[in-house]
């Protein structure tokens, strides 16, 4: 590894940890109950909007409540998100003059959208016309994004409020998160990536006559806009399909290092925040650095893999199927931070990966995308982990489990371990059922241990809504537009509830006031507890299924004799 | 049978264990184990892993390592079962002997009760109003006569009448109590023996309800529901066990594959003992086999410190308390106020001081009156005179008077010399009377010793005010440092004194109590308790009088004291037949060890799982493209270094099992616990639970595997 791939990586982590108060600072504030932010031009925005949708923000609401909100505007948007793709030819803003997409990969797009998942079944520029990547496809990143920050600020309220039904406003919380955080943080990185290179037009697909004199199509559009969000609101879903490896999504190594850094940026804030809104930042860091630790151990096995010798091909750091402007580092960084957090871009395929990066991509998405995580989601997972460290390891202290000065019941153990397993659960079975028939294992282009790989990455990314591809395997076909789409749907909502009926249960319940004899959550220990807990529980589970897959692959490589 | 004898009975009781052993069987009973889910699905896979072997045994015949395996799967379940009959063995064997003493009793029940039926009364007629009827057909509301050698026939009030009970059939305290009516010890209990005289009881519980049959289901285990930590438990290792069960139950079909597309089938071990064994291995079977016997030895730990808890959740609660609200006498400071030091007038010897204050305490039998005589001959050694060589004329205390004292005859000859002591007005009038002056010292000292909360006793001789006395509530030794221990803990305590402000405040300075309510009346008690509670807080107290019933039933740990009411008893949750109020912090630490134990086992078992994907995969999976000199790749996961696939996934399963049995006696004896701040403890459990548990099975399996092969097994 060169010294200036060895600077990328304390650039990229120095900057997070700026940012991080920074940003976390500002989110807390526009949560806070007593004396909530309030800016200038974006507070008109808000109350605009209020005024126009009828809404009253102030307006209590029960977990129950809350929830249906969320499955309501969720089922609003799938509805919305397939009609505008399947009624794409009778709409504005189809210079190519694409057809309407087809039933399946339509609703399976939609889902995708829908719950931050960003698996992309087709292709962008060969399917969807402006107008659906802006209303259909753009609109959802923003939405499903702050959807999951309310909920984090929901669940916020289920520590800070005592003997209370209420759990916040929904319509509140997710407006804020567009207002404030999302429309902001994109308008500035769209111009960025103008600046950098990427497109932002309305005009039809350029022609060029290459040196060859033969006639190519270069595919173009309002392609900015949409990776600001989707590398920001950790969605992923690129406008080409090629996605953050295609030079219009991603110019240069500066749009590469930045697109990296907005992956993080806001789930990383949403720790700090978090840590604030609870009344104590130090566990906020302790969040924080859980995360971090988990990403750069996985950061260096990935670079480990990259930059090792391949036997099996003879060469040093094999650069097939990754960027030269990127290089090894910038798309080992790259691969892990997108699977870590639950953002799915992609500036290489992965499929070319070192059989290590397999392991660290598969097994980021396992541990349920907590590792910075996706937006919001990332965070809420994180806390359901560490209420289940808090509940293991509490009860050694000899008194009743309590977080954050909550004391942790049956009810709330039921939910974090609904939250964390039920995504492992379905991953198992869906993966169980496409390796086991046909209509599964005819959309894998490689065999044996590679081909494994293919569909556990596959089930891996849709159940934990991460929505980054492998490669290789064509999910384009019925089947796995199904599958996939109800691997999505039970990942994303599953825990999403989990987190919320739990913000209800502990909202009701008093708080507890810190003691001596208080299990700590806001130091090292708590930190390499969490650690364990999402290593042991989250990603041991997988351990015989990853050793015939990724490690299998990794050992035969070494010996030299290729799968 | 008495609580204390509990302690002798053996855990390694050679009938105690053949009872446990034959329970272990009994238990396997699907019904039964059912509700312990993760135990219930190993004796799924044992069933499933037996059947395997039939089948495989009617096809192939050769089955020495998956009959091998089998057996300890059963081992398993029944090690599990084991530790639960240990458990409740020990509570069986005490419940036997509690059931003999209430078994056939006979109650000699009044036939028509009215408000002037005397204990006399019944004496002079027992024929005609009194009919026999045995104990079980009792009912609540009856009315009992009982009088000496009988047997109290249920629980009850004492309506008339006073006797002196043995209770040693429940307290295991051999010395006799007084019980009599009215008042703070009208509570009896049924089981226990009159020793003398006669008192009609008010039957006071039914039948089946009564205190004997409640510690009898107790200690059976009967009714020990499970705990709200323990149902939150059981939901994480049930859901945990299902997550593994899907991960074993899908891994066939990714192995399928993998065989298949690289053709290679056959090549990975996937049988079903081995999947079982698999399964077995990672589900949290330590804390899922011990878990109820740690519950009902903390049950049976509580018992053994004669402190009777109507349900494990108390016991739990214990553990998680915040504040404790401890009555001031007897617990924090010894019962009585007792001299601490003598404080003589201008011109007064200290010498002369105590041996006039003792002299005038000689007859004087109540404890403060002692406490003056052992003080003067500790400070200056003036030994306790025999009264009679004093050839004094005693003058005891009398409320009108409010002193003692001595009047000595002078042996030289010349007139009597009278020596008093009592209350500053008193000493006044009396030297006053005499005409002399009480000097302004000694006013100062009388002052100074009441604004410190402590009692001035001057002492007097003829018309000289001699000195003061300072009767001083004495912290107990230790108290301190308990308080100091408790604090650490997070555990604030708050001392009840019907004391005024200042002398609270003194006491409380030096007992080192971190708050005190002062002129505590029982309302003041249930507010501290409920304001407490709403700041998020949970308290225990202690008490026994009837007043203290409401308080009692507030705080979430209440525990009442053996010898108090019986409105008192009914309060609380828990019972101290020794009635010590000490006894609380005793109990709050048993709730914490409980706790402690639970969740050092859990850690222990889940860090237990990476060892064992190190022992059980490669021998799965190493024959995937191995040839025939090498053996596949999967193979380095090896690192334990096993001799065969066979020996290591039988030495996981023996470990597994094996383990459960190692760790009965810790799950009764509980984790060794010492006062200290939550993170102390933590860092202490993590490193022997936690590291232990990741680390101790490497070296367990190792060494199995290492006898296998020395017994030629694999």
């Amino acid at each position: 590894m060169e010294s200036n791939e060895l600077l990328q990586i304390v650039l990229f982590v120095g900057l997070l940890c700026v940012s991080t108060p920074l940003l976390g600072w500002y989110i807390a504030r526009l949560y806070d109950e007593s004396k909530p932010l309030r800016l200038p031009v974006l507070h008109e925005i808000e109350q605009g909007i209020y005024r126009i949708c009828g809404i009253d923000p102030s307006e209590p609401m029960n977990w129950k409540t809350y929830a249906w909100t969320v499955i309501l505007i969720s089922g609003v948007g799938v509805a919305a998100a397939f009609l505008l793709q399947t009624l794409q030819h009778r709409l504005p803003l189809n210079p190519q003059h694409f057809n309407g997409v087809d039933f399946f990969l339509a609703f399976n797009t939609a889902v995708s959208f829908v719950t931050n998942t960003n698996w992309q079944a087709y292709s962008g520029e060969t399917t969807m016309a402006y107008f659906t990547q802006m209303a259909a496809l753009c609109v959802q990143n923003f939405l499903s994004a702050a959807t999951a920050i309310a909920v984090v600020a929901a669940l916020a309220r289920g520590f800070s409020r005592k003997s209370s039904r209420s759990i916040g406003n929904f319509w509140s919380d997710s407006t804020k998160a567009v207002v404030y955080i999302l429309l902001p943080l994109s308008i500035v990185f769209a111009f960025i990536l103008v600046q950098q290179g990427s497109p932002q037009t309305f005009k039809p697909y350029a022609k060029a006559t290459t040196m060859e004199g033969t006639e190519q199509i270069i595919p173009l559009g309002p392609a900015a806009s949409q990776i600001a969000i989707k590398q920001l609101g950790t969605n992923g879903g690129g406008f080409f399909n090629a996605n953050s490896a295609h030079p219009f999504e991603n110019p240069t190594p500066l749009s590469n290092f930045l697109e990296i850094l907005a992956i993080f940026l806001i789930p990383a804030a949403l720790a700090w925040a978090f840590g604030t809104m609870v009344g104590s930042t130090r566990h906020g860091w302790v969040l924080f650095g859980a995360m971090m630790v988990l990403f750069l151990a996985g950061l260096s096995v990935s670079l480990i893999g990259e930059n090792g010798y391949n036997p099996v091909l003879n060469v040093n750091a094999p650069m097939e199927g990754k960027e030269l402007r990127f290089g090894t580092a910038g798309s080992a960084l790259f691969a892990t931070a997108t699977t870590a957090a639950s953002c799915g871009a992609v500036n290489c395929m992965h499929e070319s990966l070192s059989p290590l990066s397999h392991l660290v991509t598969i097994a980021n998405m396992m541990t349920g995308e907590v590792i910075f995580g996706g937006v919001g989601s990332g965070l809420y997972g994180m806390v359901l982990y560490a209420i289940m460290t808090v509940f293991i390891a509490g009860l050694m202290v000899g008194r009743t489990p309590e977080y954050l000065g909550k004391k942790i019941d049956a009810f709330d153990v039921k939910m974090s371990v609904i939250g964390i397993l039920g995504s492992s659960v379905i991953l198992m079975i869906t993966a169980a059922i496409a390796i086991s028939v046909k209509a599964g294992t005819s959309s894998l282009s490689a065999q044996g241990p590679l081909g494994l790989n293919e569909i556990i990455y596959a089930f891996a990314s849709v159940s934990n809504n991460n929505g980054s591809a492998f490669g290789g395997l064509n999910a384009n076909t019925v089947f796995y537009n199904v599958i996939t789409a109800f691997a999505m749907l039970f990942g994303r909502f599953t825990t999403l509830f989990a987190v919320l009926a739990m913000a209800g249960s502990l909202a009701a319940k008093k708080i507890k006031p810190a003691s001596e004899g208080t299990f700590p959550t806001d130091g090292f220990l708590f930190l390499f507890l969490l650690i364990g807990t999402v290593v042991i529980v989250g990603a041991l589970n997988f351990f015989p299924v990853l050793s015939i897959g990724p490690v299998l692959e990794h050992l035969l490589m070494i010996s030299g004799k290729g799968l | 049978m008495s609580a204390k004898a509990m302690d002798s009975i053996n855990l390694f009781d050679p009938g105690l264990i053949r009872a446990a052993i034959k329970d272990s069987f009994k238990k396997l009973d699907p019904r039964v184990l059912f509700r312990n889910p993760v135990m219930f699905i190993v004796e799924i896979g044992a069933l499933l892993s037996t059947y395997g072997l039939a089948r495989d045994f009617l096809s192939r015949g050769n089955f020495g390592f998956d009959l091998n395996v089998t057996l300890w799967l059963w081992f398993t379940v029944l090690f599990a079962n084991f530790a639960e009959a240990i458990a409740e063995g020990r509570g069986k064997a005490q419940a036997a002997s509690l059931r003999q003493s209430v078994t056939g009793l006979i109650a000699h029940k009044i036939n028509s009760y009215h408000s002037d039926t005397t204990v006399s009364k019944v004496n002079e007629q027992p024929g005609d109003c009194i009919t026999e009827i045995g104990a079980n057909e009792l009912r609540m509301g009856d009315y009992v006569f009982c009088k000496t050698g009988d047997t109290i026939p249920g629980d009850g009030e004492v309506v008339d009448g006073i006797a002196s009970v043995d209770e040693s059939a429940i307290t295991g305290e051999s010395a006799p109590v007084i019980r009599e009516s009215g008042g703070d010890r009208s509570a009896v209990t049924g089981g226990t023996r009159i020793l003398s005289d006669c008192i009609i009881v008010r039957i006071t519980s039914e039948r089946g309800n009564t205190f004997i049959d409640r510690m009898i289901a107790l200690v059976e285990g009967a009714v020990r529901g499970k705990t709200p930590n323990e149902i939150a438990l059981c939901i994480l290792l049930a859901s945990l066990s299902l997550v593994f069960l899907l991960a074993v139950a899908t891994l066939p079909a990714f192995a399928l594959y993998v065989e298949k597309t690289t053709n290679q089938i056959g090549v990975i071990l996937l049988s079903l003992p081995v999947l079982v064994s698999l399964l077995v291995c990672l589900i949290p079977t330590t804390i899922g086999a011990l878990l109820s016997a740690i519950g009902i030895s903390g049950m049976n730990r509580l018992l053994r410190h004669n402190v009777i808890a109507t349900s494990g959740r108390a016991i739990e609660a214990a553990g998680d308390v915040d504040v404790l609200l401890l009555d001031k006498t007897g617990t924090i400071t010894v019962g009585n106020r007792m001299a601490a030091e003598f404080i003589a007038a201008p011109g007064i010897a200290l010498e002369y001081l105590a041996d006039r204050a003792q002299l005038a305490s000689l007859a004087d039998e109540t404890p403060e009156g002692r406490s003056i005589v052992v003080l003067a001959k500790k400070l200056f050694n003036i030994r306790s005179r025999d009264v009679a060589d004093t050839h004094g004329h005693f003058i005891p205390f009398s409320a009108q008077t409010r002193m003692s004292g001595v009047d000595l005859v002078n042996p030289a000859g010349g007139g009597v010399s009278r020596i008093r002591k009592g209350s500053a007005e008193a000493i006044q009038r009396f030297v006053n009377e005499r005409n002399g002056i009480v000097s302004q010292a000694v006013s100062d000292a009388v002052a100074a010793i009441s604004r410190q909360g402590g009692t001035p006793l001057v002492v007097a001789e003829d018309n000289r005010a001699l000195g003061v006395v300072n009767l001083k509530d004495i912290v107990k030794g230790g108290i301190r440092e308990r308080f100091a221990h408790l604090r650490l803990m997070g555990i604030r305590t708050v001392m009840i004194t019907g004391d005024n402000p200042v002398t609270a405040a003194a006491i409380a300075a030096e007992a080192g109590v971190d708050d005190f309510i002062a002129e505590a009346t029982p309302e003041s008690k249930l507010a501290r308790i409920k304001e407490e509670q709403n700041q998020g807080r949970l308290v225990a107290m202690i008490g026994d009088g009837t007043n203290d019933a409401p308080a009692l039933a507030q705080a979430d740990v209440g525990v009442a004291m053996n010898t108090g009411t019986q409105a008192a008893r009914e309060a609380g949750n828990m019972i101290d037949l020794d009635s010590n109020p000490t006894k609380l912090i005793e109990i709050v630490e048993i709730g914490k060890q409980l706790l402690m134990t639970r969740g050092s086992l859990t850690t222990f078992s889940i860090a237990n799982d990476v060892s064992k994907y190190f022992a059980i995969l490669p021998a799965l999976f190493s024959g995937l493209y191995a040839t025939t000199s090498v053996p596949g790749p999967l193979m380095a996961l090896n690192i334990m270094k096993l001799a065969s696939p066979q020996s290591a996934i039988l030495s996981a399963v023996i470990f597994n099992a094996i383990i459960i049995i190692a760790l009965i006696p810790l799950s009764l004896r509980g984790v060794s616990y010492k006062p200290s701040s939550a993170r102390r403890i933590l860092l202490r459990n993590i490193f022997i639970y936690g590291a232990g548990g990741l680390i101790i099975p490497f070296i367990g399996i190792k060494l199995i595997d290492m006898v296998l092969v020395a017994a030629g097994l694999s």
